[in-house]
């Protein structure tokens, strides 16, 4: 844990704006904020442990628990809502039968959903691994999901 | 690569790009912005590449990688010289017969030209196109003609020239001057005079003083900021660099959001090129203005778009960050309580065009008050989805009809959002109004930063609503009450309403609710928030009243309150909608039309996606 965290925390010594910076690495990192990675970043900057759960926690980009092999990102806004991105996000929910913000069991698979992409145009939208696939109906993107599980069988 | 020391030198150098350009042979330009890339562009660009390659040709062809042309709905698009030749959907297979016929044969393949819907001709040139004919693409038009990842290439077209024309010939009170004739007003959605603030910079004390570029782009439904910074990021951070000589700022920020890695990837190159160029840190090509501007990525939180929250935010100190009472204001007491100037990215990429061609000219285009060009992004139920630049004023009418292309499917319109969540909801009674900031307040909306979502009939502007408020109550800080509270209880209402269990009293509470939340929130994520349920509550009340007295939705969404069934003169018995039910709802021996199970069926809308004859009905 140290050898991964302590590079990250040397980069942002005397920063005073790094709180955020130096959770985005810890959480692309590790794909989530283990405790321990706090604890040292707090120890090490005299940060108090609760302002970074405070940002950790208030910020959406940060996870606590550990996240899936693929990050399926469903698009909720306005302009893919009013073309039915609800129906997908049930339906990839369903699909993989947990919740947004779930991980799947096998931990391959973490489901969220977003407020905006910005790739608004092409909506309704799901990103996988941050590869865009627009214009999608609840149909097509089972579809989507079936081809992911194909490659990894 | 040599430290630019003064304006003459950069003329110099422009001169040489100019020169060892590509210009007079053939080249190719292939949007790579998140629309296109998402369609498939970069796939079109190694096509290229390789093929271009493979041919040995004597004089070698660009291959340009360009920003966002704004059209994200035809993409992958592709221009060609010689001939300007404008190409849309684009597949790596049409690559090889592009080269042959266009790029080394001068002439056009006819089927990949896009063509006019209204005509039924193709079109040649980008600029005919009707989708760009009634734009006015002061800021955006440079992305498609340059690289987002060369300085060389802005610079070549004219890029810095503003900058060194201010820092060597215009004091810093002739550049607020300048901004000020212009007229221009922030970009981000509050439309604050931008040279008023800029003034009220300059004479704030207090050192040093601070710049902030806001790309938190958080409304959903805009993709205007991106696309200026994936696209064209020398013009965002000239623009600062200017406003922050004019008020005096020694450091600057550009606070991008997380949910856009190719915009801060983008940025982040084009500040580094500026600091070798010599455009920041010391003595800036031998002013002897100093600043310095670095990059920070937002959290993913939308209260960050707002200025104050904003600067807690990159203070950083106390992990949450929060809305302060306002006064003080930033420009008088910002980051670490300094004064700051924050400024949107739109509202900085108009300052190199107004410091370099006069505040008189920009302050021609637009109307009496609301001076130049606004960049909308047009999308949800129109044609032609994607960003347009147009003069302020022009007619919504306009906007969607001429250069949005109408609505698909032959579709009646039903409204249009602008504004983002903290805007509002206006009917086709409002088609004429002109987009200027009075006009579209008075109407009970806002400009914001320039989101328009058109909706049709099949959209219900309750679960619209509904949407709105569950976004900024799910975005609401928490700090204070109003926001908080009556956000939640405004919810719970229209809960009820979107699941048939709505009181015709509600539509009066709501209307108190929002009256409290519009006095007594802290900042403007809560004062705006009720804004879409008034103003659907405004012009479709009468919707509201179907879902309570009726118990119908009669645009076919709210799920509660409508059914799926089956049209037997047009299902064709194929079983598919049978086989792709997740729930076994549709059942029914072969060759016969299915039956649907309205216990079973969860309304999940699979049965309508997988249909080939349009048999199935909701109501």
């Amino acid at each position: 844990m140290r050898k991964q965290v302590d590079p990250i925390i040397d980069r942002y010594r005397g920063d005073r704006t790094a709180i955020v910076a130096i959770l985005h690495e810890i959480n692309a990192a590790f794909r989530y904020l283990p405790r321990e990675a706090l604890e040292r970043v707090s120890e090490q900057l005299s940060i108090p442990l609760s302002h970074l759960y405070s940002a950790a926690t208030f910020y959406r980009s940060f996870d606590l628990e550990p996240c899936g092999e693929h990050e399926i990102q469903v698009c909720l806004g306005t302009a893919c809502h009013v073309r039915g991105s609800e129906l997908i996000l049930d339906a990839l929910s369903r699909r993989l039968g947990i919740k947004p913000g779930e991980t799947t069991a096998d931990s391959k698979y973490t489901l969220k959903r977003v407020n905006c992409l910005g790739a608004c145009a092409l909506g309704p939208l799901v990103s996988i691994d941050r590869d865009y696939h627009g214009h999608l109906t609840a149909h097509q993107a089972e579809r989507l999901l079936e081809a992911y599980e194909d490659e990894d069988a | 690569m040599k430290t630019l020391k003064s304006a003459e030198e950069l003329e110099v150098r422009r001169e040489q790009i100019a020169g060892a350009g590509h210009r007079e042979g053939a080249s190719v330009a292939v949007c790579c912005g998140t629309g296109c890339s998402a369609s498939g562009a970069r796939e079109v660009v190694a096509a290229f590449e390789e093929q271009l390659l493979q041919r040995e040709l004597e004089v070698p062809v660009l291959t340009r990688i360009t920003g966002c042309h704004g059209f994200c709905e035809q993409g992958p698009l592709v221009v060609v010289e010689p001939g300007n030749i404008f190409y849309c959907r684009v597949e790596p297979e049409d690559v090889p017969e592009i080269i042959e016929r266009t790029v080394l044969g001068a002439e056009a393949v006819e089927r990949l030209l896009y063509v006019d819907p209204v005509s039924g001709e193709p079109v040649q040139q980008e600029a005919e196109v009707p989708f760009y004919r009634g734009q006015k693409r002061l800021t955006l038009g440079w992305n498609g003609q340059i690289s987002p990842h060369r300085i060389e290439d802005y610079v070549g077209v004219g890029g810095y020239r503003a900058l060194a024309g201010a820092l060597g010939s215009l004091s810093p009170e002739q550049v607020i001057a300048n901004i000020k004739e212009s007229g221009l007003r922030g970009r981000g959605g509050g439309g604050f005079p931008a040279g008023r603030k800029w003034e009220l910079c300059r004479r704030a004390t207090g050192e040093p003083k601070y710049l902030i570029c806001n790309a938190d782009e958080g409304d959903p439904g805009c993709f205007q900021d991106r696309s200026l910074l994936e696209g064209n990021p020398h013009l965002v951070i000239e623009g600062a660099i200017i406003a922050a000589y004019a008020v005096g700022a020694a450091k600057g920020f550009i606070y991008v959001r997380n949910e856009y890695p190719l915009a801060v990837e983008h940025a982040g190159i084009a500040l580094v090129q500026a600091r070798e160029w010599g455009l920041l840190g010391e003595d800036i090509l031998g002013s002897g203005f100093d600043f310095e501007l670095q990059l920070t990525r937002g959290g993913g939180a939308f209260v960050c778009g707002e200025e104050t929250a904003l600067i807690s935010s990159i203070e950083g100190l106390s992990g949450e960050p929060n809305p302060r009472p306002r006064p003080p204001y930033p420009v008088e007491k910002g980051l670490w309580g300094k004064p700051t100037l924050i400024n949107n990215v739109k509202t900085l990429a108009a300052v190199p065009l107004i410091t370099e061609r006069g505040g008189a000219w920009y302050g021609q285009i637009g109307t009496a008050a609301s001076k130049g060009t606004m960049i909308f992004s047009l999308t949800g139920k129109v044609n032609n989805t994607g960003l347009v630049e147009v003069p302020m004023g022009m007619t919504l009418q306009q906007l969607i009809y001429e250069i949005g292309g109408g609505i698909p499917g032959g579709k009646e319109f039903k409204a249009v959002q602008t504004g983002g969540p903290a805007g509002g909801c206006l009917p086709a009674s409002k088609l004429d109004l002109p987009l200027d900031y009075e006009k579209l307040t008075e109407a009970g909306s806002i400009m914001g930063s320039g989101g328009m979502i058109v909706m049709d009939e099949r959209t219900c502007m309750v679960d619209v609503a509904r949407y709105f408020l569950s976004f900024t109550v799910d975005e609401s800080c928490g700090k204070c009450t109003p926001c908080r509270e009556g956000g939640r209880q405004m919810m719970a209402y229209l809960d009820e309403i979107t699941a048939g269990r709505g009181k015709p009293e509600y539509l009066e509470r709501l209307r108190e609710l929002a009256a409290a939340m519009q006095a007594g929130s802290l900042c403007a994520l809560g004062r705006l928030a009720p804004n879409p349920v008034l103003t659907t509550l405004r012009y479709f009340e009468d919707e509201y009243r179907v879902h309570i007295e009726e118990r119908r939705c009669p645009a076919g969404v709210c799920k509660e309150l409508i059914t799926y069934s089956i049209d037997e003169e047009a299902c064709t018995a194929c079983r598919r909608c049978n086989r792709h039910c997740p729930t076994g709802a549709i059942s029914g021996p072969k060759k016969e039309v299915p039956r649907l199970d309205p216990e079973l069926c969860i309304r999940c809308g699979i049965c309508r996606d997988v249909c080939r004859f349009d048999a199935i009905v909701v109501q």
